[in-house]
């Protein structure tokens, strides 16, 4: 196990909260410190209310644990309840909001769930990679990603229009699969030194961001913000490096 | 759950495109009458692109008049919208096993699998196919874990994974064409080799793939004969 990083957190809530389960199980989460995927299993279970333990690995030096309840990806977030073990943090999210009682992370129209997977998906499918590109890579191939990304958050710009939250008025699926814009861009950007989002071009994110980001169950399992800093500035020339591998050749 | 029967429901798609042949798949296994619509890639209609502004791809499945788009969260919407039997499972944790599988069908299989088709270089072919091997490999597990005895990934039943897995069925039969290597081999993976058999046996899915799989050999032999006289691959439904 991890030395010192393994945190127990007991939640209590003054109501009772009854989980769909016939038995309650101990529920764990094997994640990673400042790993946004980790994040969004910690505040599925947090919004619905459910206690759990939280597991820290050290990604360059996994755990048994982690080994044998992910074989096939070998990646953090797992949810562990009871003996089962879920993996991929979307997928977790929607484990979690079908298995626990509490407020819902997903519609319940089947439209606008629809709605709400394409917006995830697009978050994770056309976000993730040119985002990263555009903070660690330079030169022209930078400022293609750059352009990429920034079309990218134009639509994700429209679908907050009117709304709190990417849900509507409550933290839902798209806000969770997001959270990599809330907290951890602007770390990137200050050790990258690129700036990616304006509240001038990007006015509605940058409000949404600061909503999630100060939600008080969001609040409690975001990484500190300082040691993110300190974490990321030590690994700037390892990002850059890792960048530049997933250019194309 | 919705009357969906009876209200239009229009698919935008091309006649090669796995992606478009599983919500196929997903709409004929629940009994939903749908209109196929017959999109040219290279001249994308309007209805296409007012539906699809994202991505402008197929499929697009249009219900009550409205667009839903990717092909996993089309089948979860016709799974959930319309009546019929269920795709997806009822307990939460095997909903789970089934969208993770379906999850690394798209990321772990069908990725690299595209990239044979699309790179340049015997080399960086031969690779990809060697990633996409391994996928099969790793995802022979996965159809011991979730059929459970059963023929399918559904167990007895067809279900979610069968039918994500089930669009690149005539793809299977192209790839062997094309470039030699059958992906689902009886000798290293026999219960993906089964139920390649098993799928394709049932009266839907051969009325669904109908005669894609015939064309899409065909189309796999002329793009191989035009590969050996030098020309660029290219996937057959991209433009």
């Amino acid at each position: 196990r991890p030395h010192n990083l393994t945190i127990n957190l007991y939640l209590t809530s003054s109501t009772a909260t009854r989980a769909k389960m016939s038995a309650p199980a101990a529920v764990r989460v094997i994640g990673a410190f400042d790993s946004p995927f980790s994040h969004r299993a910690e505040v599925a279970l947090r919004l619905k209310g459910v206690p759990y333990e939280l597991i820290l690995e050290e990604l360059h030096n996994k755990s048994e644990l982690l080994l044998t309840s992910n074989p096939v990806h070998k990646k953090v977030p797992v949810l562990l309840h009871g003996d089962r073990a879920v993996c991929e943090s979307l997928i977790i999210v929607e484990y979690v909001d079908e298995t626990f009682d509490g407020p819902r992370l997903l519609p319940s129209d089947p439209y606008d769930r629809a709605m709400a997977r394409f917006w995830a998906r697009f978050i994770d499918d056309k976000c993730s990679k040119p985002f990263w590109l555009a903070m660690w890579t330079d030169g022209e191939a930078q400022k293609g990603f750059m352009k990429e990304i920034k079309e990218n958050f134009a639509l994700l710009e429209a679908q907050l229009e009117g709304k709190r939250f990417f849900g509507g008025d409550t933290i839902g699926l798209v806000d969770i699969a997001a959270c990599g814009f809330a907290h951890w861009l602007t770390v990137c950007e200050e050790v990258s030194g690129v700036t990616l989002v304006t509240a001038k071009e990007f006015p509605r994110l940058c409000r949404w961001a600061k909503e999630y980001a100060s939600d008080e169950k969001v609040r409690a399992c975001l990484p500190d913000r300082a040691q993110m800093l300190a974490h990321f500035t030590a690994n700037k020339e390892m990002f850059m490096a890792m960048a530049k591998s997933m250019l194309p050749k | 759950m919705a009357g969906g029967g009876e209200e239009e429901a229009k698919l935008l798609g091309t006649w090669a495109s796995p992606f478009v042949l599983r919500a196929q798949l997903a709409l004929s296994f629940k009994g939903v009458s749908f209109e196929n619509v017959n999109e040219d890639l290279c001249n994308k209609s309007d209805l296409l692109l007012r539906s699809n502004p994202v991505h402008k791809a197929v499929p697009v499945l249009i219900h009550n008049g409205r667009p839903v788009c990717e092909s996993l969260v089309i089948l979860q919407y016709v799974d959930e919208t319309f009546g019929g039997p269920p795709l997806l499972p009822a307990d939460p944790y095997e909903r789970a096993i089934a969208r993770f599988w379906a999850a690394f069908i798209m990321d772990k299989l069908v990725a690299p699998w595209q990239k044979v088709f699309t790179t340049k270089t015997e080399e960086e072919k031969a690779e990809w196919m060697e990633q996409t091997l391994a996928a099969v490999d790793v995802l022979e597990g996965g159809l011991k874990e979730c059929s459970k005895g059963g023929s399918f990934f559904g167990g007895d039943n067809v279900g979610y994974v069968d039918v994500v897995l089930g669009g690149a069925v005539p793809w299977i039969y192209g790839t062997e064409a094309l470039c030699g290597t059958r992906l689902f081999d009886t000798s290293r993976v026999p219960l993906l080799a089964a139920w390649l058999e098993r799928f394709g046996a049932l009266d839907v899915a051969k009325a669904v793939m109908a005669d894609v799989p015939t064309r899409l050999v065909e189309l796999a032999k002329m793009k191989r004969a035009e590969a050996a006289a030098g020309a660029a691959a290219s996937l057959p439904f991209d433009c």
